[in-house]
C-alpha cells in the first residue's frame, strides 16, 4: 500500500510566522508536494500521499501523473478513494491496469517514477518496517504488511517517506526491513542489485528530513515553522545532523487553498 | 436476465459451490483487493458451514481473508498485506490471530504474489524480479522447513540468485510458482455461456484464476452469450477455465462492485469496531454469519435503504457523495 495511514488525526496547529495558520499534516502534503517535477509519475495511494500529489499537480507540476499501485492510472479523483482498491481510483483513467501491470510501469527506465510510501518505523538510512513490532514469529504487534511499498522501494527512480516522528518510529534498529532504502548505507543499494532509486526525502509532521549523497545518512534539512532542532533530535531514536537545517517555507495561502478547497473539499483525508 | 440458462451444467448455489469446490486444508486464492470485489457471498458461506484449516494466498485481502480468519477458517497466510484502507489500516481479526500465533504468515509483496499467480498460470515452476532484494521478505520464513514439508509446499520460500544471463554480481529474487486448489473471484456479469466480463481494476484475478486448479465465479449478473459477444475485448475470462459459477447479487458486500455498488462504509465501521473486542466478533459472527440460511437472507438483512445509498452512478461506477466517515 502507498501509505499506511494509519494515524487518523493529527489537526495540532504548526504555530509560525505564516499569513493564516495550517495543520501538520496540511505542511506535510505541501512540503512533500514540492518534490515534485513537471512530468512526474506518482506511485500515490491514500491519505497524505494523495494529497501531496493533488497539490503538487494543481500548484506546479501540471503534467504529473498520479497512479495507484492498484493499475488506476491518472484518475479524475473527483471524490477522494479511501483505500487504493477504491473505485473511485477507476474513474476516468486514462486505462484500468492490472497490478503486474502496474508494477511494470514502476519499473519502467523510460520513467521518472516516484512513490510516496509510509511505514511504522524507518531507520537512519531510509530502510521501512510496515509489518510488525517485534519478534517476526512471535510479534508484539503485526501490521498490514508490505503491499506494494517493497516493490515501490525496489523500483521507483526515487520514494518519499511520510512519518509521525517519534523515537518509536525513528530507530536504530527496523523490528523488520520490509521496503529497501539505502540498505547499510554508502553504495551498498547498488551493490545489492538495485540499479536505481532509494529515498529522496521523509517528510515528518515536524520536518523534513534528507540523506547525505555519500554516506546516505539521513540528515535534518528544513525545520517547521515554530519547531526547533532539539524537540526534533529528541523525537528520533537515534544521532541526527542538524547542521545543515534550514526554516521551511510556510505554506502559502494559494497552496492552502487549493489543499482545502480543492483537493479535499470534504476533509477526509486532512481531518 | 439470467433466463432460465444453467450456464452450460456450472450455475450452482453457493452452498453446492463450497461443498463441491473446498476441502478442509484446501489452498484458495482469493480475488479483489481490500475494499473491492470480495468474494463474500462466498466467505460467508465457508464460514457458515464451518470450512477449516484454510491456506489463503492472496496479495492484498481485506474483508475476505479478515472474515475467514475471524471465524477461523484459515491456518495460513501467503500475502502481501492484510488491510482494508481507511476502514482498517491492519485488519483487526488478521493482527490479532497472528499476534496470538492462531495463524502462521509468510510474507511476500503484492508484485510478487501477483508474479507468483503468473508463474502458476504459465505453468512454469518460478519466477524471477528485481523486488525484495536484501529484505526480511527474503531474509525471514515465515513458514518453517518443517511446515512446509508437512503441508507440501516447496522447502523455501524464495531463493535469490545472479542473474544468469548477464553478470555475476546483478541478483535477482526467485519466487515459486502458486498452484491453488481453487480460485474464487467476483465479478460484475457471467454470459450463459460461461464466459466473465469484470469492470473496472481486475488486479491479480485472471493471473490467478488461470493459475488454478478450479475457479468458482459469483456474479451480479448473467446475461445472455451473445450480448458479451458484441464487444469481447471487454472480457476477461472464457469459458472453459470457470468451473461453477454462482449467481450473487450484492455478492461482494461489503466490498464495492464497480458499476453496481459501492462499498459499505458504515458496514465497515461496524464491522472493525466488533472485531476488536472477542464478545463482540462473536455476537457479530452470529448476527450476519451463522444465524442466516444464505445469501439472500444477508442481502435483505443488510436492507434495501442501506443498498439504495450504495448503489453505483452508472457514469462514475460508485455512490457519488456518499457519507463515507
Amino acid at each position: 500500500m502507498a501509505v499506511n495511514d494509519d494515524h487518523a488525526t493529527s489537526a495540532a496547529t504548526v504555530a509560525g510566522a505564516a499569513a493564516q495558520p495550517f495543520t501538520s499534516r496540511e505542511m506535510m502534503a505541501i512540503a512533500a508536494g514540492r518534490f515534485v517535477s513537471d512530468g512526474d509519475i506518482l506511485f500515490a495511494g491514500t491519505g497524505v500521499a494523495l494529497l501531496a500529489a493533488g497539490c503538487a499537480k494543481r500548484v506546479h507540476a501540471p503534467r504529473a501523473v498520479v497512479f495507484v499501485e492498484t493499475g488506476g492510472i491518472d484518475p479524475a479523483l473527483d471524490e477522494i478513494p479511501l483505500a487504493v482498491a477504491d473505485p473511485r481510483v477507476m474513474d476516468g483513467t486514462c486505462i484500468n491496469a492490472g497490478i503486474i501491470e502496474a508494477f511494470s510501469y514502476i519499473a519502467s527506465p523510460r520513467l521518472h517514477t516516484i512513490a510516496f510510501l509510509g511505514a511504522a518505523q524507518i531507520d537512519r538510512y531510509g530502510n521501512l518496517n510496515s509489518t510488525c513490532i517485534g519478534d517476526y514469529e512471535h510479534p508484539a504487534v503485526r501490521f498490514s504488511g508490505s503491499g506494494g511499498a517493497c516493490d515501490a522501494a525496489s523500483l521507483a527512480s526515487a520514494f518519499i517517506v511520510f512519518m509521525q516522528h517519534g523515537r518509536r518510529k525513528f530507530v536504530e534498529r527496523l523490528d523488520y526491513l520490509t521496503s529497501p532504502g539505502w540498505l547499510e548505507g554508502g553504495q551498498h543499494r547498488r551493490e545489492a542489485g538495485f540499479g536505481r532509486g532509494g529515498p529522496l526525502a521523509v517528510v515528518t509532521d515536524l520536518c523534513v528530513l534528507r540523506f547525505d549523497e555519500t554516506t546516505h545518512e539521513m540528515y535534518l534539512a528544513e525545520r517547521y515553522p515554530g519547531v526547533t532542532d532539539e524537540q526534533i533530535a529528541e523525537n528520533t531514536g537515534f544521532a541526527l545532523d542538524v547542521s545543515r537545517a534550514v526554516d521551511a517555507v510556510p505554506p502559502t495561502a494559494e497552496e492552502l487553498r487549493i489543499l482545502r478547497d480543492e483537493v479535499d473539499p470534504q476533509r477526509l483525508i486532512l481531518d | 436476465m439470467s433466463s432460465s440458462s444453467d450456464v452450460a451444467g456450472k450455475l450452482m448455489s453457493a452452498g453446492d459451490a463450497v461443498a463441491r469446490f473446498v476441502s478442509d486444508g484446501a489452498m484458495v486464492a482469493l480475488g479483489g483487493f481490500t475494499i473491492n470485489r470480495n468474494p463474500m457471498a462466498f466467505v460467508y458461506e465457508m464460514a457458515r458451514r464451518r470450512v477449516r484449516d484454510l491456506h489463503l494466498v492472496a496479495h492484498s485481502n481485506g474483508q475476505a481473508l479478515d472474515t475467514l480468519v475471524g471465524a477461523g477458517c484459515v491456518s495460513r497466510i501467503e500475502v502481501a498485506y492484510g488491510g482494508n484502507g481507511r476502514f482498517a489500516p491492519t485488519c483487526v481479526r488478521f493482527r490479532k490471530a497472528v499476534e496470538r500465533g492462531e495463524v502462521a504468515v509468510e510474507d511476500y509483496s503484492n508484485y510478487q504474489m501477483a508474479l507468483r499467480f503468473l508463474a502458476g498460470a504459465l505453468n512454469v515452476p518460478f519466477i524471477p524480479t528485481k523486488s525484495g532484494l536484501h529484505t526480511d521478505l527474503v531474509a525471514r520464513q515465515g513458514f518453517s522447513s518443517e511446515y512446509r514439508a508437512a503441508h507440501g509446499l516447496p522447502d523455501k520460500k524464495l531463493i535469490v540468485m545472479p542473474d544468469p544471463f548477464d553478470g555475476a554480481c546483478d541478483d535477482v529474487v526467485l519466487l515459486p510458482a502458486l498452484k491453488p486448489d481453487l480460485a474464487v473471484v467476483h465479478v460484475q456479469t457471467v454470459g450463459d455461456d460461461g464466459t466473465v466480463r469484470i469492470k473496472g481494476l481486475t488486479f491479480a484475478d485472471l493471473e490467478q484464476a488461470k493459475a488454478a486448479r478450479a475457479v468458482v465465479v459469483t456474479c451480479e449478473e448473467i446475461v445472455p452469450a451473445a450480448e458479451l459477444r458484441v464487444d469481447p475485448d471487454q472480457n476477461a475470462l472464457p469459458p472453459f477455465l470457470v468451473d461453477a459459477v454462482v449467481l450473487a447479487p450484492h455478492g461482494a458486500h461489503p466490498t464495492a462492485c464497480r458499476y453496481f455498488y459501492d462499498y459499505d462504509p458504515a458496514f465497515l465501521n461496524d464491522y472493525r469496531r466488533a472485531a476488536r473486542d472477542d464478545a463482540a466478533w462473536s455476537a457479530f459472527l452470529d448476527e450476519w454469519v451463522y444465524d442466516l440460511a444464505g445469501h439472500d437472507d444477508y442481502v435483505a438483512k443488510v436492507g434495501a435503504a442501506q443498498l439504495e445509498r450504495i448503489k453505483a452512478d452508472p457514469v462514475h461506477g460508485y455512490a457519488v457523495g456518499l457519507d463515507r466517515r
